[in-house]
């Protein structure tokens, strides 16, 4: 394991650029998530430190040496794709340890076989070591594919968006399972994904992207509760963050140049209005089985939040609506301290 | 698909599948038929296989490939009644026509030429063909849209449209009537076939698997070797027959740049009828045997051929 530091890295494909100035530091044993949509970015970071794209400028270093140069196998990283990843043509042990028989390693071949049989038990598929690859449950097919990046001891895991084409239930499980293994490891991992809450449940800190550009490094906690900028805001929280011009509602406190509040649900108080005055009209009530979603009208704009499966609000209530310490961005779409 | 499932959008019904069945069963009688006649013949005596109207049952005989496989000469039955006692069936059967064997013909050595004419070129455009479609399937080459319509353009004319040129080139740098001449000049026509049939297979065959190769430790070298190889089996495989196909059938450069010690048996068996009156046995002896290797070599790959022709299309 070691530290990745990449400074500086510009990397265009034509005419697009698709990452812009990068500076990312991972430290020993951290686990760094990259959040954000598609075209962001992020799996042509984890391709430059791999060393299957060299960057146009700046330097990538892996444990300490330059290895902006370096070929992908000179610079002892290991990457999971979000698919393709089993040799069909192999059984499940061959593609578990093809990375030990790589000719660069040349492991003997019962320390290939017992790393193999750890491996295959960490990612609990040891009982399918002789199955064809191609035999396999798509579930099966994932933790193989992670397997063999587990196999060998790298400098960094890179890992891209390895649970993406699961069903809901398996990437849960194995969500949990990949975390266990890195904190049982003290494994360096670079983990690319659009899902925040894979995002927020496995990072050590998040970094967003966008437009090949990071936004924001920080730790699950603070990305979501001190974004940067509205971008930020907008990629965290469930039901998404509602942005509403200042002034729509009463503000007390906004600080000067504030164009539009951010308001999750924790900042919002919400309440049947007792007396005429009312701020919105509730118009939906979703109910989610755990908790419902409250659905309000406030003149033109629309908010979404969480309230208690019991919530006495219904259809057609009016109700006055106040802010807790809400998050301020000016009109340049920053947040405002 | 079980019987109970009626009226199915995609499963063809019953009706069709039959008539679709005797369709193929006539066409598949249809082209034997030639093959059957050219099979029988081989087992018929000389005056069998000329008669009028011809026989369909008949006392097979052997005459043909005995006459393949040996030259002979006429002999007064005076000198043939003063030999010892026939020394084996061929024997027997040659001098029932006043004729003793003088030695053998030169078709063993003709169908060998054959062989390694044709495996040999089939070898080579495989194997450039390979690396050309791969090279063409990953890298960026400058002009690579140019190239590959250069390459295909090649075939463009037909062959025997170059044969003077060539003929003359192979005169002057001596590959006349050389194994070697003839294994260039079919692999300079089946490596356009090659490259762009492979490059359909490569193309299919997602790069991640060689990147994952190299970030664990192979060279580029070795990751194709080791990942996309395997994979490419199919179309390989399917390439190389379509290939042999071509460089074994081939008539016209093979009669016009062999004649002796190169030559192969495409022009050779037609020469056999010269050899004492018309004997059909004897050429359709050699176009039986000549039909064994393709055959074989089909058989064997038959499974990948059938892939080969749907391009890929049932993969997944």
């Amino acid at each position: 394991m070691a530290d990745v530091r990449i400074q500086g890295v510009t990397k265009r494909f034509g005419d697009t650029v698709a990452i812009n100035n990068l500076d990312l530091a991972i430290k020993d044993g951290e686990f760094v998530v990259l959040l954000g949509p598609t075209g962001a970015g992020k799996t042509t970071t984890l391709r430059l430190i791999a060393g299957l794209e060299r960057p146009d400028s700046g330097t990538i270093h892996v444990g300490g040496h330059d290895a902006t140069t370096l070929s992908p196998a000179e610079r002892d990283t290991a990457f999971v794709f979000q698919q393709y990843s089993l040799y069909p043509h192999l059984s499940v042990f061959d593609n578990l340890a093809f990375p030990l028989r790589s000719p660069a390693r040349r492991f003997p071949e019962e320390a290939v076989r017992r790393r193999v049989e750890d491996v295959a038990r960490m990612v609990r598929i040891d009982h399918k070591l002789d199955n064809r690859s191609t035999k396999l449950s798509g579930g099966e097919m994932q933790r193989v594919a992670i397997g063999r990046a587990l196999v060998r001891k790298p400098a960094i895991y890179l890992m891209d968006e390895p649970l993406s084409s699961l069903d809901a239930k398996l990437r849960a499980d194995l969500r949990l399972e990949l975390k266990r293994i890195q904190s049982e490891l003290g494994a360096t991992m670079l983990y690319v994904t659009h899902d925040q809450i894979e995002a927020m449940t496995m990072a050590d800190r998040i970094g967003i992207l966008a437009d090949g550009v990071l936004v924001q490094i920080g730790t699950p906690r603070a990305i979501y509760s001190e974004p940067a900028n509205l971008h930020v805001a907008a990629r965290l929280g469930q039901p998404a963050i509602n942005l509403l011009p200042a002034g729509l509602l009463p503000d007390g406190g906004a600080p000067t140049g504030t164009a539009t509040i951010g308001a999750r649900t924790e900042h919002l108080a919400i309440e049947k209005a007792a007396n005429g005055h009312a701020d919105g009209v509730v118009d939906w009530v979703e109910h989610l089985g755990d908790q419902n979603h409250l659905h309000v009208t406030v003149g033109a704009k629309k908010l979404v939040t969480l309230t208690d499966p019991d919530t006495p609000l219904a259809k057609g209530d009016k109700v006055t609506i106040r802010y807790i310490a809400p998050l301020y961005f000016g009109s340049d779409g920053q947040r405002l301290m | 698909m079980s019987l109970t499932t009626a009226h199915s959008v995609v499963a063809p019904s019953a009706n069709s599948k039959r008539i679709a069945g005797v369709i193929i069963v006539a066409y598949a009688l249809i082209s034997i038929v030639p093959l059957l006649w050219i099979f029988a013949t081989s087992f018929k005596t000389p005056p069998d296989s000329i008669a009028y109207p011809p026989k369909i049952v008949f006392q097979p005989s052997l005459e043909g490939y005995c006459n393949l496989f040996t030259t002979r000469t006429r002999q007064t039955p005076e000198y043939i009644n003063s030999l010892g006692p026939a020394t084996g069936l061929c024997d027997a059967t040659v001098r029932k026509r006043n004729m003793v064997i003088a030695g053998p013909s030169n078709f063993v050595p003709r169908f060998v030429n054959s062989l390694i004419i044709a495996f040999g070129s089939t070898f080579c455009a495989v194997f450039l063909g390979t690396l050309s479609a791969y090279g063409f399937s990953r890298f960026k080459v400058p002009l690579a849209d140019d190239l590959l319509f250069f390459i295909l353009s090649t075939r463009f004319m037909p062959p025997i449209a170059v044969a003077i040129p060539i003929y003359l080139m192979y005169r002057e740098l001596g590959l006349s009537d050389t194994a070697l001449g003839m294994i260039l000049l079919y692999t300079a026509v089946n490596v356009s076939l090659a490259v762009w049939l492979l490059k359909g297979f490569i193309d299919e065959i997602p790069r991640e698997y060689e990147e994952a190769a190299m970030i664990d430790g192979y060279t580029r070298l070795q990751a194709f070797w080791r990942t996309v190889l395997p994979q490419a089996t199919t179309g390989i495989a399917a390439t190389a027959i379509f290939c042999l196909i071509f460089a074994w059938n081939e008539y016209a450069f093979a009669a016009l740049l062999t004649s002796g010690t190169a030559q192969t048996a495409p022009p050779f068996i037609p020469t056999i009828i010269g050899e004492g009156g018309q004997d059909w046995p004897a050429v359709a002896a050699g176009t039986t045997i000549f039909l064994v290797p393709i055959l074989v070599f089909t058989i064997l790959l038959r499974k990948q051929l059938l892939r080969g022709i749907t391009f890929g299309a049932v993969r997944k």
